[in-house]
């Protein structure tokens, strides 16, 4: 057989990022630390024109590589999900990094690496691509989670990620040769086949899909793979602990779902157990623990954690409207995520950064925009209309009535009220409490950028909905037409 | 009729009065303070004359819905903006529209920190209230009712009185416990009907099975809202501790929302659970005509008294709407207005009384009517439109209640009956230890009569009272289409339901 030289045109955003990954970090070599605000617009650029060459893509389904890689309508829309979300961190990051004086030129660099690491899981269609999308992802969050070398806490943040973060790979990878040893063969497209046929499945074959759901959970930080998110969290550097939040998440949501649907998608009687299971822990434990949070960073991991949940109700249904669910849910997460973030870096007194929740006390008094802002994310996040947030919550929800998973949705809507009580709590210390610090004003453009933007599209996303609502709805149906 | 978006303008009005507070008045000096005022009165007059053309528009012959204005949305997914009013509704838009202005005549002066922040979430919860009586759909409702909570849960926290963060709580806890799993029932009707158009869901039937548990999601919310007992108790918290506007939004339209949604949805959406359910809310009803009027003779803090009134009141309400006859629910819906109007103005009494003297406290006050002759006319007439005294607003809507309960259950009129005989010992014993007695104390002593704005606030209030009572057809008219063919809707679909299972028994 002779070796064609393979479609490279649905790889371009990827081969594009890849390219000016290397070409920002020569940059950066050459004109040192001192080049490091020219490297961050650069790479937002290019993360920017590498989501518009995801765009340009069309649609349709196309393997290519030898089946390794697939570009369809569903990784069109993660796809400018990620590299929207890491452009904004990347905006976030600049004015703290200067301030810690932690601005080196690697940074930016990294989170393109991570980026395009994600990139490549949204479009592993084999179990080998998707370990070395996740492993490039990974070993790039590593190193920014430990970015602040000299801080006691981001090392620590960095070594955690690290250990945890190589044992889930170690267990997915396991899974991964698991499920080789007893289906002959890494591809998706032919696992897909062998139980389209309905092959017998034996239980070595579901061990192995376990593994690899909780090697994928670890990523999602769903519960129970969920310990290490609140400590990295509250070590990493705050805008590193944004990008954790967004894009990462978004990534391995989208893999998890490609995984669950396309090669064990006639499996869903073995799966759909272990996803109720998860996403019923998740929902709980990011509703009821979060309850107890002094330090907001943690706050924030908890709250991801039961997002994860809420998004995971949508997955476990494993229908169309389920997927559906779970793209409008991460959309709409992720502009609230990256916004409250935005708030939380805007929050320093005489230029030192306050991370407990006590000091927003009195917020609306001292700063009321920023106060006003942080209430429209929490309501959004609490799900309240007419907030962007409610709309997540309820085409998952809707997905799930519709499976008949009534157990889950009775369980995701109580633990969302107790979740309330936590993100109400935010909005009674800004707004009913005595002001303790007066916070700095925002003086950072590309924040208050960031800001306006994220708040005003939670705020007004309910008067034109249907653009999302119909991507998301075109990017479930292509995961199914395959 | 109408040819322009009269609902919608009414209901987005008072949003360009925030956005006019937001713009142009910057600063805290005492000009922008006026300003702010004056923008919002005005905001809410001219909003409250749109109400009053909304009203002179509509055909009280005409049962359907009127002046519907439907735009694509999220058409792909079968939602549309949908707006509409009928007979039920029609009057409530009325009520919110009247009541606001009233509100914010009642903060011109009690209220002083953050004044423009204030004005902005009382303007926010018009358009949701109004909104809400207006929504033809679902997910365009569930928007307006839930949103109610983000505005009142501001105004009770931050204006609220020494307990006002608990009560602030309870209040929305309380509230979306209740309405999530409401959500949960519009997305099962969603997933059926494959339509969150309110009209078209009421035209679908639903199976029995599914009518139970869909109603009992529906009852969840409905009965936290309206309140009934047991799960009241988020109510006297929550007037206790809001300001007196606060209150009075809370009482006169927030309740009336329950009640409406028993009347939009459970009744004619779910008919066979209906009857099945109908005595668990007798018994509820009748519990908190009772219990919560004997509550009510215990209390010593005069807000307080009145919250629990209003539970009683809304008890008649709820067992109105059950009797399932022309005259239970017509009574229901005349009650609920009057209820609106009266308990907002007894609270708005009590506010009088509380920005001279800063205490709720019963015992605190006494003789007032030497000193504040005006006030005490004021109060007495409200206190007997509460207590149902004929000629004012609160008999007509008990009377129908009564009679139209009658008909089907005369237990249930008998026991209810008992708790106007306690209302009347409760509201006019507060009336006696406030109003008469000795005048000894020396800073009651020292409290002034009504000052004109105060009396301004009250003279539309008693007309209305007085007008409810003398002439209640011109209300009643509005509502009796609608009503009769809210009856007509369910007693078909139950026939026809009834006639389905005697046919597969028979079957059988």
């Amino acid at each position: 057989m002779t070796a064609v030289f393979p479609d490279i045109w649905p790889a371009l955003p990827e081969i594009f990022l890849a390219l000016s990954g290397v070409a920002l970090l020569m940059l950066g070599v050459f004109r040192g630390d001192g080049f490091t605000r020219p490297v961050s617009y650069l790479s937002i650029v290019c993360m920017l024109l590498a989501a518009i060459l995801a765009m340009g893509y069309g649609s349709g389904r196309v393997v290519t590589f030898n089946g390794m890689f697939v570009m369809d309508a569903f990784g069109v829309f993660m796809k400018v999900l990620v590299l929207v979300s890491a452009a904004f961190a990347v905006i976030l990051g600049l004015g703290f990094n200067e301030r810690e004086q932690m601005a080196r030129f690697e940074f930016p660099v990294l989170m393109i690496f991570a980026t395009l690491g994600m990139l490549m899981m949204i479009s592993a269609n084999d179990f080998i691509s998707l370990y070395v999308g996740l492993e490039t992802q990974s070993l790039a969050l590593y190193v920014i989670a430990a970015f602040r070398r000299d801080s006691a806490k981001s090392s620590e943040a960095g070594l955690k990620y690290f250990v945890l973060g190589s044992l889930s790979s170690g267990m997915l990878l396991y899974g991964a040769s698991l499920v080789y040893g007893f289906a002959g063969t890494t591809s998706f497209d032919k696992v897909a086949a062998l139980f389209a046929g309905g092959a017998h499945v034996s239980p070595g074959l579901v061990i192995g899909l376990v593994f690899v759901m909780a090697g994928l959970a670890f990523k999602v930080s769903a519960a129970p793979f969920h310990m290490w998110t609140p400590d990295v969290y509250e070590g990493a550097p705050t805008p590193v602990t944004a990008f954790f939040a967004a894009a990462p998440k978004v990534a391995a949501i989208a893999l998890l779902t490609r995984v669950v649907m396309e090669p064990f998608g006639h499996l869903a009687a073995q799966w759909h157990q272990v996803l109720v299971a998860t996403a019923i822990l998740s929902m709980v434990i990011g509703s009821f623990v979060a309850i107890m949070q002094t330090n907001i960073k943690r706050l924030m991991a908890y709250s991801s954690i039961g997002h994860v949940g809420y998004a995971l109700v949508g997955l476990t249904t494993g229908t169309q409207d389920g997927v559906r669910g779970v793209l409008i849910y991460m959309a709409l997460y992720i502009a609230m995520n990256i916004g409250a973030f935005a708030v939380i870096l805007s929050m320093k007194a005489k230029g030192q950064m306050l991370e407990e929740i006590k000091d927003f006390s009195g917020l609306s008094k001292t700063n009321p925009m920023l106060a006003a802002t942080m209430a429209i994310f929490m309501f959004s996040m609490a799900g309240i209309p007419p907030m962007a947030g409610f709309f997540g919550k309820l085409y998952v929800f809707l997905a799930a009535v519709a499976a008949q998973e009534y157990t889950l949705a009775v369980v995701g809507v109580l633990t969302s009220v107790v979740g309330a009580f936590y993100y109400l709590r935010i909005i009674k210390i800004m707004y009913f409490d005595e002001p303790a610090v007066v916070v700095d004003k925002v003086d950072d453009d590309g924040m208050t950028g960031v800001l306006v933007l994220t708040s005003l599209f939670t705020l007004l996303f309910f008067v034109a909905p249907a653009p999302i609502l119909n991507g998301a709805a075109a990017a479930a149906a292509a995961l199914f037409a395959g | 009729m109408a040819s322009w978006p009269i609902l919608s303008f009414a209901t987005f009005l008072p949003l360009v009065g925030v956005a006019l507070i937001l713009l142009f008045c910057r600063g805290n000096t005492p000009d922008v303070l006026r300003n702010v005022r004056y923008i919002s009165l005005w905001t809410t007059l001219v909003t409250f004359v749109l109400t009053l053309l909304v009203w002179a528009n509509f055909d009280p012959r005409n049962p359907g819905y009127q002046m519907v204005e439907k735009a694509g949305w999220i058409p792909e997914f079968g939602i549309n903006y949908h707006m509409g009013v009928d007979g039920i509704s029609v009057l409530f838009v009325v009520l919110a529209g009247f009541l606001m202005p009233l509100c914010i005549l009642a903060s011109w002066e009690s209220v002083q920190v953050r004044l423009k922040e204030y004005m902005i979430a009382f303007l926010a919860l018009e358009t949701l209230m109004i909104g809400m009586f207006c929504a033809l759909d679902f997910v365009l409702f569930y928007m307006f009712f839930e949103g109610v909570l983000i505005p009142m849960f501001l105004i009770i926290g931050i204006w609220g009185g020494p307990r006002r963060v608990y009560a602030a709580f309870k209040f929305f806890l309380y509230t979306l416990l209740g309405s999530v799993l409401m959500l949960l029932a519009i997305l099962a009707m969603y997933y059926v009907a494959g339509t969150t158009d309110i009209p078209t869901i009421t035209a679908t039937q639903f199976p029995r099975n599914m009518q139970l548990w869909l109603w009992l999601a529906f009852f969840a919310s409905f009965a936290v809202k309206v309140p009934m007992w047991p799960v009241h108790t988020w109510l006297p918290d929550a007037h206790v501790e809001a300001p007196t506007a606060g209150s009075v939004i809370l009482a006169g339209v927030l309740l009336k929302m329950g009640g409406y949604g028993f009347l939009r949805f459970n009744i004619p959406i779910l008919p066979e659970a209906t009857e099945y359910f109908a005595p668990l809310i007798y018994t509820l009803s009748v519990v908190a005509v009772i219990y919560t009027s004997l509550v009510a003779l215990a209390q010593e803090d005069m807000k307080k008294l009145i919250a629990y009134s209003s539970v009683a009141h809304m008890g008649f309400v709820t067992i109105g709407m059950f009797a399932l006859n022309q005259q239970g629910i017509e009574g229901s819906v005349f009650q609920m207005l009057s209820h609106g109007v009266v308990s907002g103005a007894l609270f708005l009494c009590v506010g009088v009384v509380y920005d001279r003297l800063h205490t709720r406290e019963i015992a605190r006050y006494g003789g007032l009517v030497k000193n504040m002759p005006k006030y005490a006319v004021v109060f007495l007439f409200m206190t007997m439109a509460s207590v149902g005294l004929p000629g004012t607003a609160g008999f007509v809507g008990e009377f129908l209640v009564l009679m139209g309960v009658f008909r089907d259950n005369t237990w249930v009129a008998a026991l209810a009956a008992t708790g106007m005989v306690l209302g009347a010992a409760y509201a006019l014993w507060l009336y006696r230890r406030v109003v008469y007695g000795k005048l000894t104390k020396p800073d009651v002593k020292a409290m002034f009569d009504m000052t004109p704005r105060e009396i301004a606030v009250f003279v539309p209030l008693i007309a209305v009272v007085l007008w409810m009572g003398i002439y209640p057809s011109s209300f009643l008219n509005v509502t009796s289409a609608s009503v009769e063919q809210l009856i007509q809707t369910y007693q078909t679909k139950l026939a026809a339901s009834h006639a389905a299972s005697g046919v597969s028994v028979a079957a059988r």
